[in-house]
């Protein structure tokens, strides 16, 4: 008996000491996890807490007519117009000439750069460039775009030298999307005697596009926010019309008269009211700030969103 | 679902090929470039708004500072320089190297402010040989508390605040006080933004800033202005607009200027056309973004000024403080 009794009292001995550890380990997990939640509740309560300030203070501010008006002395009467039509110009010159460039140079050093000296050397190079302060592109585009190839203080440069900005993050992104499709698929595109171009094309491209566009917008939603680079550039602070219209009723219906027009972004226009003397105009330059973050939630979530439906819909 | 990515893959490219190509600019539309000072800044404004009202004309007008636009305006790229300055000799051989000649127009007075906090009670008035011991570049790392400015002051830290380096306001203010333009201490809080002077002022008792009469005014309610004592025995004078007219707010009392191309002026009819309707139709505008206006009868010498066309300046080149506008005017020749 006394031989069943005594290795059961060691085992539940042993029983308190597992358990004990399994309670030390559990708290270990709970600590952690809190310490985890206050660093995520940092970095959320600060974005709330100014996006609220922000809308609380230009709350006034909220209707059409401050889309819909050009910006003026009174700040009463001062709208955006001006500055989001410039802003969406913009954006979509840089849209055209960073993504096709972006996704193509992912593609290519993921799928076609040979390993060796030189395209690690261009590695190194894409990944620095995404470091790279912005006000240095400014300051390469302003030598370059405004100078050099004498486009001007126009909204063709703005949009190629935010088009340089992103254009790291795209390629980055591209690669990080490509690498996550299985080996295995290639492979087996490969043994049904696919091309490069159609495993490419078809398999890796394909599977890879909803990253890709992950990438893409949230390239463009640090586009839409940046200043420092398009002030270097010498945006207009007042400019109270509206860029040569890029389609016309009569032939040849597209014109491109608008990319050499002056212009002004959102951020620009709210760093000038910011500037004002009169608090009034620091009203609008909330409303401004406030409505530049919903944009850019906007295109994130859009990101997040496109990314989990084309996820779901890859059937392997 | 590929395909149409191919697809839109090289439409994208095409269309960056047809924006590559045309590289030579539209047909030159009729706008008028302004850029220069952010003091100047509110007035252009607020005539360029009103004369594209008027006249469905397009003004443009961006903040670079008065340096700053005067580079673009010696370049050739602007028709009109905001300027809360006089041009100085090195725009002037910059401008000259360009050809580009200019037509100087002062528009306008400005006081530049000195302000204290309110809870300040001591420094109520300040002579200028008291900003110059604050200010001037042998007060740097030695000059830090109120005492050692004046010793009837208290023994507390004294916090400056002042323009950036590339403002006409900071270049008329060492011009003023220190007696050479941009000779200034160096250790200061700087900013080309106003509203930190103004906060930077308002939330510490020790400090002492200075910029354009228009901040001063909005911001009443959180800033002292300093009265000034331009030597001793003169009396303190506070900022206002009748010192400002009858000259006795000295020497920070200053015009400010616009520059106009003189080709621009002379054979672009809707240069010519904004600058005749700022000259004439600006008065309330300038007073409603509380600047004070010319007194009418120096108003009249500028305009005749202007319809004659004279190039030049009035300064030689260096940024003189306290010139009466008429004397300006009758200097070019």
């Amino acid at each position: 008996m006394t031989d069943q009794v005594k290795p059961q009292a060691s085992v539940l001995a042993n029983l308190d000491e597992v358990r004990a550890m399994i309670k030390r380990h559990k708290l270990n997990d709970s600590i952690f996890a809190i310490i985890g939640l206050v660093a995520l509740m940092i970095g959320l309560l600060t974005l709330l807490t100014l996006f609220v300030d922000l809308v609380m203070d230009g709350y006034p501010r909220f209707n059409l007519d401050f889309m819909s008006e050009f910006p003026s002395r009174r700040a009463g009467s001062a709208g955006l117009l001006s500055a989001w039509v410039g802003s969406l110009l913009v954006l979509s010159v840089t849209f055209i000439s960073a993504v096709p460039m972006g996704v193509g140079a992912g593609i290519y050093l993921e799928e076609y750069a040979p390993k060796n000296w030189f395209s690690d050397l261009i590695e190194i190079n894409v990944t620095n460039l995404a470091g790279v302060p912005s006000i240095i592109y400014g300051l390469l585009a302003l030598g370059l775009f405004v100078y050099i190839l004498g486009l001007g203080q126009s909204i063709v440069t703005a949009g190629l030298t935010l088009g340089l900005l992103i254009l790291p993050v795209v390629i980055v992104s591209t690669r990080e999307a490509i690498r996550s499709i299985p080996v295995a698929i290639r492979e087996a595109a490969y043994a049904v005697g696919a091309t490069k171009w159609q495993v490419v094309s078809q398999h890796v491209v394909h599977y890879s596009f909803g990253g890709i566009l992950t990438g893409v917008i949230i390239g463009m939603s640090r586009a839409i926010g940046e200043t420092a680079p398009i002030i270097t550039i010498g945006a207009l602070t007042f400019i109270a019309f509206l860029p040569p219209s890029p389609v016309s009723a009569e032939p040849p219906y597209l014109n491109f008269d608008w990319l050499f027009s002056g212009f002004t972004v959102l951020p620009i226009q709210m760093f000038s009211w910011l500037s004002r003397p009169n608090p009034e105009f620091h009203i609008n330059a909330a409303a401004t700030g406030a409505i530049i973050i919903v944009v850019t939630l906007l295109m994130n979530g859009t990101a997040i969103w496109l990314r989990y439906n084309m996820r779901k819909k890859i059937k392997w | 679902m590929q395909s149409k990515f191919v697809m839109s893959m090289s439409v994208a490219a095409f269309v960056a090929a047809a924006f590559a190509a045309p590289v030579s600019h539209a047909a030159p539309e009729k706008i008028i470039k302004v850029d220069g000072s952010s003091t100047v800044y509110p007035i252009t404004e607020a005539v360029a708004e009103e004369y594209q009202k008027a006249t469905k004309t397009k003004v443009t007008v961006g903040i670079s500072g008065t340096g700053g636009g005067f580079k673009k305006f010696c370049r050739g790229e602007t028709d009109i320089s905001n300027a809360s300055r006089p041009i100085l000799q090195k725009e002037i051989d910059d401008c000259k190297a360009n050809g580009v000649q200019f037509i100087e127009l002062p528009i306008a007075f400005d006081a530049l402010t000195v302000v204290i906090n309110p809870k300040n009670e001591f420094a109520k008035t300040l002579s200028v040989a008291e900003l110059k011991k604050m200010w001037e570049p042998a007060a740097q790392g030695k000059v830090k508390t109120w005492k050692q400015v004046n010793p009837a002051w208290p023994d507390q830290p004294l916090k400056l605040f002042g323009a950036g380096a590339d403002s006409g306001t900071f270049d008329y203010f060492t011009e003023a006080i220190v007696g050479k333009a941009k000779s200034s201490r160096g250790d200061f809080t700087a900013s080309e933004d106003d509203n930190v002077l103004v906060n930077g002022v308002a939330g510490d008792v020790n400090a002492i800033g200075y910029f354009g009469y228009a901040y001063y005014d909005e911001n009443k309610d959180k800033l002292r202005a300093a009265a000034i004592v331009e030597k001793a025995g003169s009396p303190a004078v506070l900022p206002s607009r009748e010192s400002i007219e009858n000259g006795t707010y000295q020497p920070l009392g200053r015009p400010i200027f616009i520059y106009v191309n003189a080709t621009a002026a002379a054979f672009k009819p809707h240069v010519k056309g904004f600058v005749d309707y700022y000259l004439t139709k600006s008065k309330p505008l300038i007073e409603e973004v509380k600047y004070v206006p010319l007194p009418q009868k120096d108003q009249d010498a500028v305009i005749k000024h202007w319809k004659e066309l004279k190039p030049g300046t009035g300064f030689g080149g260096v940024a003189e403080v306290g010139v009466k506008v008429e004397d300006l005017l009758s200097r070019i020749k």
